[in-house]
């Protein structure tokens, strides 16, 4: 069995790779919803953009599921202040994830045009809020939010919607919509294709600009969030990765190369995370109350045993998640097709 | 009116909780029922069950969306509402959840993919090994979350200790916990009562066809294997049922108490309630007709040694009896029902008189509500039956809510979870009535591409085909015919 506080960091590490799975992998589904209305234009052109991740969204979520399951496991501390602290935007983020299943699901069942607009304007919303939410969540976290002594919020609602947090969630936004239209850009064909190509270059300016800002403001909001790089100046190699990876998608939409697009689109993602991950560590929930208490990885895990426990459980786990998420993958690679199957 | 953090909470449980069990019973045991199909289809090569499996296929992808969509919110739900009890129970159960996710969820959404949307990429033996990877991680999924909540009926290899925020359990012993005092026979019992759900699901949907003569062959296949699995599953259900019964005897006697309404012990045998109408005021049940001795036999074995009544548990710790009594016999009653029923219909098709009798096929097309409700009373009564406790023993309901949030917030969800719900449950009807209209598709001998997959190019000829005729582009028989006159050229 490992040192305790050593799988309280391995679990901090495995909760932050399931999130940072979930964006990448729902990021692009997000991202597709809220591009959909503005790339594509036709019937025709919504069904191709839907189906693009008809098949994969569900398995997707199952990625902010799965984060969920492993917080509550690992750390129920940090689950049950978070979750009831974000009461409402959670639960518009619930709603926005029906919203989606649903949009998707039923859209193809009437022919009505009517029938069709309105899921298209549900598909957009819901994966527009969604995303913004999550945004504004992870800007509370960084910023810290007033948690008292014994983990409980003892704030109001306006709390948690700091310029800061609102920053944040625009830039979410803008990196999902970059994110999406790279993968539209990648399974789309002709004209779709084009207009794809088109707001790329779009997207990817308002990403840069949220980004510069983002960063900009984090310095000045949180200083708190540059303390680890300043003590683990090996932390710095994120950065320049995240930089690298940012760079590089222009580059590789300059020369064409969509695949390599979307794979550094994926790498700046998961850079974020990571960056995300290393401006909180050791905590998890910061407060902002003087007499209050951060939640860390220390003060908010469950016992030795139980992560030990869910150690072997990931590891039998992982394998085969892995494997069967390439088999669906392979099955589903080339550009969208549209069948009698189809949405 | 005082708004009630504690009622509204629950309120919003119950809902949500019951809303979303409208849907994996279905997918259990249709997933079951299309695994039966295709395996047939792979062993005879007849082309009307690939037609069977590919219906059902569809009106199980609608479901399978609608148990998604509906089940995130109950572990965000968790969290967001009964913070303390996640604290409290979050080293044991989350681990489970986090079983649950990792084994099951991954599995059944990943194949899902390619059981809906794969049927022209991939050939019928990876398509079938799909079908039976979903029909399993949804058995997985309903195993995980089973073990978890008997932990909370029957708490097993745990101890507690002072966590950082107050008293809290930590597992000791993992398989303890998982096989606690009423796994076992709780998830037999809903895995039965998915498949009795599947079965009489399909059951009402051929009979329809049937009584309106469309699809015949379709339609009598599909009544006849469904029948099959709904015959063996009530049967066992009744088995399993009494076994429940005796575990809930053991472990929960307060439970059964409120499950009998037997109020005082008394001297002697206790007698069973068939029906009845508890009254808790009076401490006794009105209008009964009960069996002496009976509750005393099917526990003890016995017509002599009295049941613990509920005048042995203590004022605070006793359950309602009114709503446990009356879900836990609605189950009861319906699952003679079910017996009954699929018996009768055995004998019939035994005497091959089956699809002549009209009135047996139109109780089999509203006899798909029946499972349905005994479904949802079934946990009513387990749940209800639990209370005053979230973890029985240890942690009232009342101690589990989450301190940061107020009955406002809880009223403004509810409410957004009333509407939404409403509408997507009105949405599903008419959706699963438009793919019950429009039926199967007529089954076609020997597929013409003999299992191979098909490439990536032919299948935009598909499309192409399938795009040149708006409004038709759904007919199957149509693309095939496409499709072969493309591979003739």
């Amino acid at each position: 069995m490992m040192e305790f506080e050593t799988l309280q960091i391995f679990w901090f590490v495995t909760v932050g790779f399931f999130l940072a799975g979930y964006a990448i992998l729902d990021g692009f589904d997000l991202g597709v919803g809220i591009m959909h209305l503005l790339v594509a234009k036709t019937d025709h052109e919504r069904r191709i953009t839907m189906n693009s991740i008809g098949p994969l969204w569900d398995g997707n979520e199952v990625w902010l599921v799965v984060f969920g399951g492993a917080l509550f496991a690992a750390f129920p501390e940090a689950y049950a202040t978070a979750f009831s602290m974000f009461y409402l935007p959670l639960h518009l983020v619930l709603f926005g994830l029906i919203f989606r299943a649903v949009s998707l699901e039923f859209r193809s069942k009437s022919d009505n045009p009517l029938w069709r607009k309105a899921w298209d304007v549900g598909f957009f919303m819901a994966s527009t809020v969604t995303t913004f939410i999550f945004g504004v969540a992870v800007g509370g976290s960084i910023q810290g939010l007033p948690i008292d002594e014994r983990f409980i919020f003892r704030g109001e609602l306006l709390d948690l919607l700091q310029p800061y947090g609102l920053m944040v969630g625009t830039m979410a936004v803008a990196t999902f919509a970059m994110h999406g239209t790279i993968y539209l850009y990648l399974k789309t064909e002709g004209e779709l294709q084009e207009r794809a190509h088109h707001w790329m270059w779009r997207t990817f300016g308002f990403f840069l600009v949220a980004y510069l800002l983002t960063t900009i403001a984090t310095f000045q909001v949180a200083p708190h969030a540059t303390q680890n790089f300043k003590e683990y100046p090996i932390a710095w190699v994120i950065v320049l990765l995240n930089v690298l990876a940012i760079a590089n998608i222009p580059r590789a939409i300059h020369l064409g190369r969509p695949g390599y697009a979307f794979l550094s689109s994926c790498c700046t993602i998961a850079a974020l995370a990571t960056l995300f991950g290393a401006a909180l560590f050791p905590n998890l929930i910061l407060t902002t109350l003087a007499d209050g208490k951060s939640l860390t990885i220390y003060n908010a895990s469950s016992s030795h045993g139980t992560l030990h426990l869910m150690q072997i459980i990931a590891f039998i786990g992982a394998p085969l998640v892995l494997t069967y998420t390439c088999i669906i993958y392979w099955v589903f690679r080339g550009k969208v097709e549209l069948g009698h199957n189809s949405y | 009116m005082e708004l009630d953090v504690l009622l509204l909470s629950r309120l919003q449980f119950a809902f949500t909780i019951m809303f979303h069990y409208i849907f994996p019973p279905l997918s259990i045991g249709l997933g079951l029922l299309l695994v039966m199909m295709e395996g047939m289809f792979l062993k005879t090569r007849d082309p009307q069950y690939e037609a069977m499996a590919r219906f059902w296929t569809r009106v199980f992808a609608v479901n399978f969306a609608m148990g998604v969509a509906s089940g995130i919110v109950m572990e965000f739900e968790f969290g967001t509402n009964w913070a303390a009890y996640s604290r409290y129970v979050g080293d044991v159960f989350g681990s489970a959840l986090a079983a649950e996710g990792l084994f099951a969820f991954f599995l059944e959404s990943g194949f899902l993919a390619v059981l809906v949307f794969g049927w022209d990429r991939v050939g019928p033996k990876m398509h079938f090994f799909s079908t039976l990877m979903v029909s399993l991680g949804s058995i997985f999924s309903s195993v995980w979350i089973i073990i978890a909540n008997s932990w909370q009926q029957t708490p097993a290899g745990y101890h507690i200790v002072n966590g950082p925020n107050g008293p809290r359990a930590e597992i000791l012993d993992f398989w303890a916990m998982v096989f606690n005092p009423s796994t076992v026979d709780r998830l037999t019992h809903t895995l039965l009562g998915a498949f009795i759900l599947g079965a009489f699901f399909v059951m009402s949907i051929s009979a329809y066809y049937i009584i309106k003569e469309r699809h015949l062959d379709f339609a009598k296949r599909s009544f006849k294997i469904a029948l099959a699995l709904g015959t063996t599953s009530s049967l066992l259900i009744a088995v399993s049922g009494h076994s429940n019964a005796n575990m809930v005897a053991e472990n929960q006697p307060a439970k059964l108490a409120a499950f009998e309404g037997h109020f005082h012990t008394g001297e002697g045998g206790s007698p069973l309630y068939i029906i009845g109408w508890p009254d808790e005021e009076a401490q006794e049940v009105r209008y009964g007709v009960a069996i002496p001795g009976m509750l005393s036999f099917l526990v003890h074995g016995d017509f002599e040694t009295p049941i613990k009544g509920l005048d042995q548990i203590p004022d605070e710790d006793e359950p309602p009896v009114f709503l446990p009594f009356m879900t836990y016999h609605v189950m009861i009653a319906l699952g003679m029902f079910f017996i009954g029923l699929t018996l009768l219909s055995c004998f019939f098709l035994w005497r091959g008189t089956l699809f002549e009798k009209r009135w047996l096929l139109w109780a089999h097309v509203f006899a798909v509500v029946g499972p349905y409700i005994a479904n949802q009373a079934g946990w009513v009564s387990a749940e209800v039956g639990r209370q005053p406790f979230i973890v029985y023993g240890h942690l009232r309901t009342s101690d589990g809510l989450s301190e940061a949030v107020v009955a406002e917030h809880v009223l403004t969800s509810i409410i957004m979870f009333g509407l939404i719900y409403a509408m997507l449950f009105a949405v599903w009807v008419w959706v699963l009535n438009h793919k019950i209209q429009h039926g199967p598709e007529p089954a076609v001998s020997a597929a013409p591409h003999g299992g191979a997959p098909i490439s990536g190019g032919k299948d935009l000829l598909v499309a192409t085909a399938d795009l040149t005729r708006p409004g038709k582009g759904h007919s199957l028989s149509g693309i095939r015919d496409e499709d072969a006159t493309r591979e003739e050229e």
